[in-house]
């Protein structure tokens, strides 16, 4: 475990790159309830804390180093994650670069589309636009190097394979990512609560539907 | 209730306050004033609560009519306010009455200014704030920037004497309510991937100057410059990034990231733009030639400690003022 600052008013404490390392630190932070934070925030391999203001730095960061430093206390078993389902519309409407995906990784369109439905995916971080899942567990076969020229316009609710990453865009957006589907669902939507449909940890599966599913989709 | 109708928008006005708190988990970036002292400064000369919604104007072009009489403060760049003939100063409260307008020209120095009314601005709280995610579309005014013809709602707040004169005898200090520097240089402490630079890049992120590139808006600026590389090409796992992060994109080239930034990224950090700056930062504009300058993390935390001080000191004098 390595901790690094990250400006003036928080820092970075550093784990493994696993989701399980991720979660822990994030909820043994958590339950330290240190003096001053405005906001814990975990990504791959790191979880962030952020404090109300420079001067509440050294302190923040000594209570930190301490409370990382006791026993873990808690549960022995982690929480049990949460399985989400997400339809998606593969159809070639929706698939924008989906043969592309395929002629990279040497398979059918149908293949790639069967395969990647048969995955299943954990929610490793939320960000880059508001409530856009990075989900790791994309088959290694499915890996595509993102476009040489990223889309000034990606709709909403747009799946992407991004390298060895999958993701859907929450929001219209510019995006890289190859584009080989579309989910009904909203992502993000400030008047639900929470905003973000999914949250670092949930398991997720998706579930191939038709073009008349996705329309009858209630939204 | 009070009204302010909107007579010309200006091309970025939009409804801002302190921003968001405890949302990055969801990918929501805090937002909020890209000068958040400007914005209490503002507020408190109005006789507002820190936090209440405010207008952030970048590059001026605005004109509004007031529906019922106010005060009002602005503080930011060099920018040209005038309530009907009268020029107001940045950093002194002032009154509007009924039926007058509000014209905000061009800057002389700077781009952005915040404009603080007595009652506040009646927007929705989503996610905790009324501030407005231009990105996400969410917050302030239907998540966008002010259009002509929008009626915007006041709250209530009680009015200015008859008899006060147009511009009040004082105000906040010159530094809070003139933010724009007319050559900034930047303080700022190490990032994370400070080391992983080679000794010549590290040099000249302190010793050159940097131009403001094209694209410039509030997740952040582009800079232009000195060529920025690492000893490694190892590419990083995305981590968290915050309002004043200088990380070095593939080109070598610096990006200074604002309030409206995203949570995470994968660019290298080389350093980070000290809280007490950010006021600068916000002011920066393409063409605009900057210089970064290091402290350490105990000059921020004591720049920063003193500010807030300050801040204090200024609240309290002006709630004596008023009783």
């Amino acid at each position: 475990m390595e901790i690094v600052p990250l400006g003036d008013s928080a820092l970075i404490v550093r784990v493994g790159d696993s989701l399980g390392e991720v979660l822990a630190l994030q909820e043994r932070l958590a339950a330290a309830a240190l003096p001053g934070v405005d906001d814990i925030a975990p990504a791959f391999a790191s979880v962030a804390v952020f404090f109300q203001s420079p001067a509440l730095l050294a302190a923040g960061r000594a209570a930190l180093e301490t409370a990382l430093r006791g026993k873990k206390r808690g549960r022995k078993t982690a929480l049990r994650p949460r399985l989400v389902e997400v339809p998606v519309c593969y159809e070639a409407e929706f698939a924008l670069d989906l043969e592309t995906v395929a002629r990279h990784c040497r398979l059918s369109p149908n293949d790639v589309v069967a395969r990647h439905s048969a995955g299943r995916y954990d929610v490793r971080c939320v960000g880059f636009t508001p409530g856009f899942p990075f989900l790791g567990g994309l088959p290694a076969a499915l890996a595509t190097p993102r476009r040489e020229k990223p889309r000034t316009l990606v709709p909403a609710g747009a799946l992407g394979i991004g390298g060895a990453q999958t993701g859907i865009y929450p929001l219209p957006s510019p995006g890289g990512w190859n584009i080989i589907g579309r989910t009904p669902l909203r992502l993000f939507d400030v008047t639900r609560e929470p905003a973000a449909l999914l949250r670092a940890g949930d398991r997720v599966r998706f579930v191939a539907i038709s073009r008349e599913e996705f329309d009858g989709w209630e939204k | 209730m009070g009204k302010i109708a909107v007579l010309r928008p200006g091309p970025v006005t939009s409804v801002q306050d302190l921003g968001r708190r405890g949302t990055r988990a969801l990918g929501v970036a805090p937002g909020g004033a890209l000068d958040l002292c400007a914005a209490r400064v503002a507020n408190l000369l109005v006789g507002n609560p820190i936090d209440a919604a405010l207008l952030e104007v970048a590059l001026g072009g605005v004109r509004f009519r007031f529906g019922d009489p106010r005060r009002i403060a602005w503080c930011g760049g060099d920018f040209e306010v005038e309530i009907e003939q009268d020029r107001i100063p940045a950093g002194r409260p002032a009154v509007v009455r009924q039926g007058e307008e509000l014209k905000i020209g061009g800057a002389r120095n700077g781009c952005r200014m915040w404009l603080a009314v007595a009652g506040g601005f009646e927007v929705p709280l989503v996610l905790g704030s009324r501030a407005t995610d231009l990105r996400a579309r969410f917050g302030g005014v239907a998540g966008r920037t002010l259009q002509e013809g929008d009626e915007l709602s006041l709250g209530t707040a009680p009015p200015p004497a008859e008899a006060a004169s147009r511009i009040a005898p004082w105000g906040a200090l010159p530094e809070w309510s003139w933010t724009a520097l007319a050559t900034p240089i930047l303080r700022v402490v190490r990032g994370a991937e400070w080391e992983r630079f080679d000794r010549k890049s590290r040099r000249a992120l302190l010793e050159t100057a940097f131009t403001v590139g094209r694209q410039a808006d509030r997740m952040g600026v582009r800079l232009e410059g000195a060529k920025l590389g690492r000893k490694t090409k190892r590419e990083l796992l995305s981590e968290a990034v915050a309002p004043g992060t200088v990380q070095v994109a593939n080109d070598g080239q610096p990006i200074l990231l604002l309030g409206d930034c995203q949570t995470i990224g994968g660019y290298p950090k080389i350093a980070h733009v000290i809280t007490v700056d950010l006021a600068h930062a916000a002011q920066l504009q393409p063409n605009d030639v900057v210089r970064f300058e290091e402290v350490t993390v105990e000059e921020a935390a004591r720049l920063s400690a003193e500010l807030e001080n300050d801040l204090e000191l200024f609240r309290v004098g002006l709630s004596l003022r008023s009783t």
